[in-house]
């Protein structure tokens, strides 16, 4: 007799653990064969809140990790993503219908894009700041910081790299995430957060909730301690009232005017959505001029 | 004997205002289909002059005039002619400077000492640094070619008129943009003599179109089909106005917005620097600044001695006619902000937050506040947390610099601050862990071209200056896509 298989239960990512939804909802995911693949979390309004929580608890350690460091981690969930790779191939095909190929070029393609950004985050002072050449005795420097929190609705373009490619950039400036996943596959994007769980990031760096986009993403966008969003995955026609809620706390938002091709080489755009400049002044005195050298 | 000073006073000769100013439309200097205002020097009440202002049909023909010249002949002119263009107005600024200065005083009430050092100089410095960028845009590390946004509406503030004309129009043009902008109802001066500068520089029709008026022409601006880029300086209510009326628009937004900027005096400052640094940071402008020092974060162990010496500098301070060299704190900009202003001090005192106020004596016409401290503030009270813009300076106490940190970060605001300690450590620690776009340790209240300025949180977003000011005014390659 065949063995029975021991289905998994996928859950919400919280504040580094994987709990269900408060709410107790879920909702069922189908393959492309019309087979059940498995019962998600269908996130409600608290969840959403208690990762915002979250998020702003994990956001000191992040920020305050060093560059270096953020990079390291960053590269681990590279590692841990291509050992999960056959997983998440699988759950690709089993979500989409694509060939296996197709579905193995995706997450190839989203483990290089994490190792992309690994590589950014002690790049980013140098590229987007710098010492200021004043007219005046002073050493003015400006370096870019994190925002804070931001709030990413996942394209569901396709299951795994749209997910990679907004979360990564957001993690490299320093900031911490609450991401809404793609409705249609709560199974590649709670993979990812287990990757994710393994690979030494802090908890609450990525706070990961499934369900219904529409539901949750009006919460997130009038959360007062959200500072950023990213609509990427957003219907136009949907983005108005969230851009809308956005304002009433300033938050920076994202809201590319064209799909994005997620397959082509990214560039800075995602950086610096959610990055602030810093300028720094303080004198030098005379000593700089008698020494012949200013900054 | 008597030390006080003569009076030095510049002449208002030589601003030679015109009776009357016109709407800068298209090239030409025009009437407007709105009502005429009228602009009153704030040191005397009186009125300086008449100007025309736009209706919302010319609204529309500035920003067609803006189109045209943007397909026309400015995107056909290439980066280094661009820059000349810019280098040119930076030129005659500076070459017109003691007329602006004279006339930036007269219809904003601050000091000539200011317009005269600061506001002019400072906004020929801005034309002259962007020119320079405008054919060296692929060294931006913005992509190898940003492209500019089209036309670009501009909306700008009263406390530093010329110089934020500047501040938005040198970046727009140096990108390759056009634009149409609006000064502030109460001192759209100095931004229609810049007019005549673009005009004599030979600027073609329509590159800039400056319409004076009320916030109706802004609006009308901002909201406008044709624009593709808002650049707002302002209050933080009509900032979220605009960020919320732009939602969906795809039309790319900088606010730069209000501020509660601490200043923050460890027990180990130079206290002599940090009384003058905390002076300059509050009184600067009559502290119509949104990046002002308005909340003094002392340390307990010498916040009565500090204070003591902080009273005895601002009792010296001399408080009146703004075209006297001598001037250190000239009129507040108007009524309005006159009333905004007195009327916060009110709450303070009803609020327990003990209220000081020099003994100057104050001109007996005009728009004048005497430079005020509380003393005793803590943090809920509305001028511990409110931005008052006017020269009032509220105090807290801290004992630890985690508590310096906290209290400095406790605010929807995130523009500026200062830092006071002979501690370089501790100097720069602070600046890395306070929430604000701007840090000045041990100074305050410096500006240049080559160094971004712009807020967190509540005090908006986009950067104006350096490389991120940029980038404001330009769309990258990825900004659609990835």
């Amino acid at each position: 007799m065949a063995r029975l298989t021991v289905a998994k239960t996928y859950k919400l990512y919280l504040g580094g653990a994987f709990p269900r939804s408060e709410s107790g909802r879920t909702y069922q995911v189908h393959d492309t064969k019309g087979s059940l693949m498995a019962n998600a979390a269908l996130a409600s309004r608290k969840d959403a809140r208690n990762a915002v929580v979250a998020a702003r608890s994990g956001l000191a350690t992040w920020a305050g990790a060093t560059p270096y460091n953020r990079g390291q981690v960053l590269y681990r969930v590279a590692e841990m993503l291509e050992a999960r790779r056959a997983d998440v191939v699988e759950l690709v095909v089993q979500s989409r219908g694509v060939k296996v190929a197709e579905a193995r070029a995706e997450v190839d393609a989203a483990v290089d894009r994490v190792v992309h950004y690994a590589g950014w985050t002690d790049k980013l002072s140098a590229v987007f700041g710098g010492a200021n050449a004043v007219s005046g005795p002073y050493f003015s420097y400006s370096a870019p910081e994190p925002t804070g929190v931001v709030a990413v609705a996942a394209s569901s373009a396709s299951p795994l790299l749209p997910l990679v490619s907004a979360v990564l950039p957001v993690l490299a400036g320093g900031n911490t995430a609450v991401v809404v996943a793609s409705q249609a596959d709560p199974t590649v994007a709670v993979t990812f957060a287990e990757v994710l769980a393994t690979s030494d990031v802090p908890a609450g760096v990525v706070n990961l909730l499934t369900g219904d986009q529409a539901e949750i993403m009006p919460w997130l966008a009038s959360h007062g301690d959200v500072n950023g969003l990213d609509l990427t995955g957003v219907p136009a026609d949907q983005r108005v009232a969230l851009e809308r809620a956005a304002a009433d706390t300033v938050k920076r938002v994202h809201s590319p005017r064209r799909e994005p091709d997620f397959t082509a080489a990214p560039g800075t755009a995602r950086l610096r959505a959610f990055l602030e400049t810093k300028t720094v002044w303080h004198p030098v005195g005379g000593i700089s001029l008698a020494s012949g050298s200013a900054y | 004997m008597d030390l006080t000073y003569a009076p030095a006073l510049e002449s208002a000769a030589i601003a030679a205002i015109k009776p009357r100013y016109q709407l800068f439309l298209d090239g030409a200097f025009v009437d407007g289909g709105g009502d005429d205002l009228t602009s009153v020097n704030p040191a005397t009440g009186e009125t300086l002059t008449t100007v025309s202002t736009a209706s919302a049909a010319d609204v529309d023909r500035a920003v067609a005039a803006a189109r045209r010249a943007y397909d026309g002949p400015w995107s056909r002119l290439g980066g280094a002619e661009r820059g000349k263009y810019l280098f040119r107005i930076a030129r005659a600024v500076a070459e017109r400077s003691r007329e602006l200065a004279v006339a930036e005083t007269l219809d904003n009430g601050k000091p000539i000492r200011e317009t005269r050092d600061f506001d002019v100089p400072t906004a020929a410095q801005h034309f002259f640094h962007h020119a320079g960028w405008a054919d060296k845009l692929g060294h931006l590390g913005l992509g190898p070619a940003p492209r500019p946004l089209g036309v670009a509406g501009q909306v700008i503030p009263w406390n530093f008129p010329l110089l934020m004309a500047a501040w938005k129009i040198a970046p727009a043009l140096a990108a390759g943009n056009t634009v149409v902008l609006k000064p502030a109802e109460t001192t759209p001066v100095t931004a229609l003599i810049l007019a005549e500068i673009l005009a004599d520089a030979d600027l073609p029709p329509g590159v800039v179109n400056i319409l004076p008026g009320a916030g109706d022409v802004g609006s009308a601006i901002v909201n406008h089909a044709g624009v593709d880029k808002v650049a707002f300086t302002g209050s933080t209510p009509v900032g979220k106005r605009i960020q919320s009326e732009l939602a969906g628009t795809g039309k790319k937004l900088t606010l730069e917005l209000g501020g509660k900027g601490a200043n923050i005096v460890f027990a180990d400052a130079a206290i002599d620097q940090a009384v003058e640094g905390i002076v300059s940071g509050i009184f600067f402008n009559q502290g119509q600044v949104c990046c002002a020092g308005s909340r003094l974060l002392v340390q307990e162990s010498i916040a009565e001695e500090f204070l003591e010496r902080l009273k005895r500098r601002v009792e010296t301070l001399r408080v009146g006619e703004p075209l006297d060299k001598n001037t250190d704190v000239g009129a507040v900009n108007s009524q309005m902000q006159y009333d905004k202003i007195t009327g916060l001090v009110e709450v303070g005192a009803e609020e327990g937050a003990g209220v000081w106020t020099s003994s100057c004596t104050l001109p007996d016409r005009g728009w004048f506040v005497a430079p005020t401290l509380f003393t005793d503030a803590t943090a809920s009270m509305r001028v511990a947390r409110e931005e008052i813009f006017g020269p009032v300076l509220t105090t807290l106490t801290f004992r630890t610099p985690e508590e310096a940190l906290a209290k400095a970060n406790n605010t929807p605001y995130g523009l500026s601050a200062g830092v006071w300690t002979e501690k370089g450590s501790r100097a720069m620690g602070m600046a890395a862990g306070l929430k604000a776009g701007v840090v000045w340790d041990n100074t305050f209240n410096k500006f240049d071209p080559t160094a971004s300025f712009g807020g967190y949180g509540e005090s908006g977003f986009g950067r104006e200056g350096g490389t991120a000011g940029m980038a404001a005014y330009l769309d990258t390659d990825d900004e659609g896509a990835l």
